[in-house]
């Protein structure tokens, strides 16, 4: 499936401090951005960067980027799966007031 | 069972390589972390509904938690995975004082973290904002620290604000409690390091313990936009 | 003895080298006990729920034992029973073998789970114990967080508890298929089984730790009194349901998948021919896996739940009919032309075809929307899901008890006995589960003692034949019991069949293959010379 090379990949130190740096000014933004109003879009913005840093999380500090094809399926697969209960359970929430049921049986 | 000179003393009977054995371990890691997304994920989705349902009210009860002590902890654990990272590397390079070196940060670090997290949970139980029979919540309209909308307005306002706080001290004490069990496991991880199990060829445990590491990064990750930052401004 | 041959069974015979073994395969046997208890409680509970129904009154029993006992019957059946029986017992004999193994990828973690398993099952034996719990198997809230008197707390811990150890199952064999096959066994050579209990692992690991966190938190709301579903505060007791049933609903694959593994082995080998549509076959066990995860909420179209939501789960449930149908229709398409052999793991395959063809249709009839608001809760329901579990896969599960019966224990059972019991267990299936549909259709609802008269006929119809079905397993018991003494020792390969478990002595050595086997051929492959060949060479 994979040559040995991918199990030892040794990325420089320099890469793991940039990444630091990466989550390290993304929690920043996250924080300022909190502070304005944008209405409906704060969580989207919130979770957004969230993902951004847990990607990158992913792809360097776990060696996804270096990892073979099941590995990535099976992250992958974890947060399709949640994303899909989310969508799933909050397409009930979100359509409950759509039509009203009758009042009496 | 073949006992060639090459079987080297790591590698389990059942195997017919080492890296056999280590591909396994990680899929097996990784499948893990699945699950236990899907763990936190259920966590998740009933917030969310509840996020969904009450949003003022999750604001406002956002809003009395530490966003200072909750940002320093985000800090903190990031550079808890920066050590980890680099602990895994020391792996990879058979440095098994490094290896020592960085779980010994990272665990530094996790403690930290946890004492912050300890000290949030003591000034919120003397708020009496723990959830149970003694959770009491007046919301405080005349200073305007909490607008009066439809939602607010509603006599079980205080219910919604105990929602709130049901799921910080869950999911924070969930995440709390992967924290202590990842301890457990560094601690481990330096017994064998000290013991010299640990070369270039064999640093397994390191990176499996680092993965378990990041993915509770990653919660948190989540965790502090959507419970400190609902309603900042 | 005439002569002795090492195998798992005899390598040791201490206490010890059983609790503390890391062999696939006596794991597999431990589980087996253990499940089969948790089979005999859940069975006791039934039969006494159904002498009490045989009248319209209340006769032996009060509503709050009556609750208790259903509630013990469906925790003890699902959780304790259905859930680890094919992939605990039978998975883990044989997926190692199969896939030409020494043993699974993580030999700890396996036996670990036995434990987890166990100590699962005492909390859910305690919690009978010491009360029982009146919730039914759903704990639905709030009436589970809030309100019920009972030992909800003890039961939910231990199914959290026992759900982790099907968590490290599951994760154990998708590592294992991953990494462990042996050298020309390519994916497409699979045995069905081992594509079976992939798509089981899939759900397993996607789906478990979501039963886990939801019970943890009716668990946490018990005990702390911290208001998460609690209406009294805004909680939302309907949220409870659509986190239980995004496990519980992908559950009953988790139930059917691995049986409809056994019946693919069973109905090649007894027709002596390749699966039809082999690849077709494996891919409908990932596309159920996969589909199944998104129909939860036809177990909600009464529950407040929106009607666009509803309209959604129902569309999805109505798909997942389509992989199940493809099953059913190659394996009576493998029966065209075959050489068909009647014995006794047959009779139970050929029973959970059609057994299970009833209840998947009228799974139809429940998905919907119409429908189920007249049948909902009613024992149509109770009808239905008995056809899959227990027409299908409790049929499954002892038909691959039977067929793999001489790879395990080194004995023959009783042909003529496990024929004979085959019909009976038909027989007295259909006469319980029967009525209960018309019964159902009627209006009789689920969880009541107390009915009209008018449904009497029905319910007698039913313990008469809850009877039978009692006396076929007991049965089977007696002479599966008498064959581990007394039964005629097996060969090797003693149904002809094709598969690398049968090329490996019967009981298999503890490390299973002397040399690694190498594959050179498809799976179920029957033209090959050696499923007739005459195996007498190792007869003791």
């Amino acid at each position: 499936m994979s040559s040995p090379s991918d199990h030892h990949h040794v990325m420089p130190v320099r890469t793991y401090l940039n990444v630091f740096g990466a989550l390290l000014v993304l929690t920043v933004l996250t924080v300022v951005v909190a502070f304005f109003d944008l209405g409906p879009l704060n969580v989207a913005v919130a979770v957004t960067i969230a993902s951004a840093k847990a990607y990158v999380v992913l792809l360097y500090f776990m060696h996804v980027r270096y990892s073979n094809r099941i590995i990535w399926l099976t992250a992958a697969a974890g947060f399709v799966w949640f994303v899909l209960m989310l969508a799933l359970t909050l397409s009930d929430y979100a359509t409950r007031g759509w039509l009203p049921y009758p009042e009496a049986w | 069972m073949s006992h060639d000179a090459s079987h080297p003393a790591h590698l389990a009977h059942h195997f017919d390589s080492p890296e056999q054995q280590n591909q396994s371990s990680s899929l097996g890691m990784w499948l893990f972390l699945a699950q236990e997304v899907m763990f936190f994920g259920g966590l998740f989705v009933a917030y969310a509904v509840y996020r969904f349902k009450y949003a003022d009210a999750f604001a406002v009860a956002s809003g009395h938690l530490s966003l200072f002590w909750g940002a320093v902890n985000t800090v903190v654990l990031i550079c808890s995975s920066l050590t980890m990272a680099l602990a895994v590397r020391c792996g990879q390079l058979g440095d098994k004082r490094g290896i020592i070196r960085y779980v010994v940060a990272t665990m530094i670090l996790a403690s930290v973290f946890l004492g912050i997290k300890g000290l949030e949970y003591a000034h919120k139980y003397e708020d009496q904002l723990v959830p149970g029979p003694q959770f009491e919540y007046v919301p405080d309209f005349d200073s305007y620290s909490v607008p009066v909308t439809a939602e607010t307005a509603d006599p079980n306002f205080a219910g919604h604000v105990q929602l709130f706080y049901s799921f910080y001290f869950v999911m924070t004490g969930l995440h709390a409690l992967h924290m202590v069990i990842g301890l457990g496991l560094m601690v481990w991880l330096i017994v064998k390091a000290a013991k010299n199990h640990f070369s270039s060829e064999y640093y397994t445990p390191v990176e499996m313990t680092g993965l378990y590491w990041h993915f509770v990064d990653i919660v948190w990750i989540f965790l502090f936009p959507l419970v400190y930052l609902v309603w900042r401004h | 003895m005439t002569k002795s041959r090492t195998h798992y069974l005899n390598v040791n015979h201490t206490v010890g080298s059983w609790l503390f073994t890391v062999d696939h395969k006596r794991i597999g046997l431990m589980y087996l006990g253990t499940i089969l208890f948790f089979f005999l409680l859940g069975g006791i509970a039934a039969v006494l729920f159904r002498v009490e129904l045989m009248t319209p009154g209340s006769t032996l029993m009060e509503s709050e034992t009556y609750n208790r006992l259903f509630t013990m019957h469906g925790i003890t059946m699902i959780f304790f029973f259905l859930v680890p029986s094919i992939p605990a017992v039978l998975g883990n004999f044989l997926l190692p073998i199969m896939l030409g193994a020494k043993d699974l990828a993580f030999p700890k973690l396996n036996l670990a789970s036995w434990y987890v398993f166990t100590i699962g099952g005492l909390l859910g034996l305690g919690s009978i114990i010491f009360g029982g719990v009146d919730t039914g198997w759903t704990f639905y809230t709030p009436y589970s967080s809030t309100y019920a008197n009972s030992q909800v707390i003890l039961a939910a811990l231990g199914i959290f508890i026992a759900g982790f150890a099907s968590i490290m199952t599951g994760l154990n064999f998708i590592v294992t298929i991953h990494k462990m096959r042996a050298p020309g066994l390519t994916w497409f050579r699979l045995p069905l089984f081992v594509w079976a209990h992939y798509a089981t692992s899939i759900i397993i690991i996607l789906g478990t730790p979501v039963i886990a966190i939801t019970i943890l938190l009716v668990a946490i709301e018990r005990i702390f009194q911290v208001g998460i579903f609690d209406p009294a505060l805004g909680g939302d007791p309907v949220l409870f349901q659509h986190l239980f049933w995004f496990y519980s609903h992908p559950a009953v694959y988790i139930m059917i998948l691995p049986g409809m593994g056994v019946i693919s082995e069973i109905i090649a080998c007894f027709s002596r021919k390749r699966i039809f549509g082999y690849k077709v076959v494996a891919m409908s066990s990932l596309a159920i896996a996969i589909l199944g995860f998104f129909v939860w909420g036809h177990h909600m179209f009464v529950s407040s739940q929106s009607m666009y939501a509803g309209m959604v789960f129902s569309i999805l449930s109505f798909l997942v009919a389509i992989p199940s149908a493809i099953k059913v229709f190659n394996w009576t398409a493998t029966l065209y032309g075959g050489s068909i052999k009647l014995d006794t793991p047959m009779l139970y395959a050929l029973g959970f075809i059609g057994l299970f063809t009833i209840g998947g249709l009228t799974g139809l009839f429940l998905a919907t929307m119409a429908i189920n608001i007249h049948v909902h809760d009613t024992y149509f329901v109770v009808a239905h899901f008995h056809y899959v579990m227990v027409g299908g896969m409790v049929m499954a599960f002892f038909g691959g008890l039977h067929f793999w019966w001489p790879k395990m224990t080194g004995r023959h059972f009783s042909e003529m006995l496990g024929r004979i019991t085959a019909v009976v267990i038909f027989i007295g299936f259909n006469l319980t589960f029967f009525p209960q549909f018309i019964v159902g259709y009627l209006g009789m609802p689920r969880r009541y003692h107390i009915y009209p008269e008018e449904f009497q006929i029905f319910h007698v119809l039913s313990t008469a034949g809850a009877a039978v079905l009692a006396v076929g397993y007991l049965l089977m018991a007696a002479y599966l019991f008498h064959s581990l003494i007394l039964g005629k020792r097996s060969s090797r390969n003693p149904w002809k069949a094709i598969g690398l478990e049968w090329t490996i002595p019967s009981p298999p050595p503890t490390e299973n293959f002397i040399d690694t086997p190498v594959v050179d051929y498809e799976a179920y492959d029957y033209s090959l010379e050696r499923a007739y060949e005459d195996d007498e060479e190792d007869h003791s």
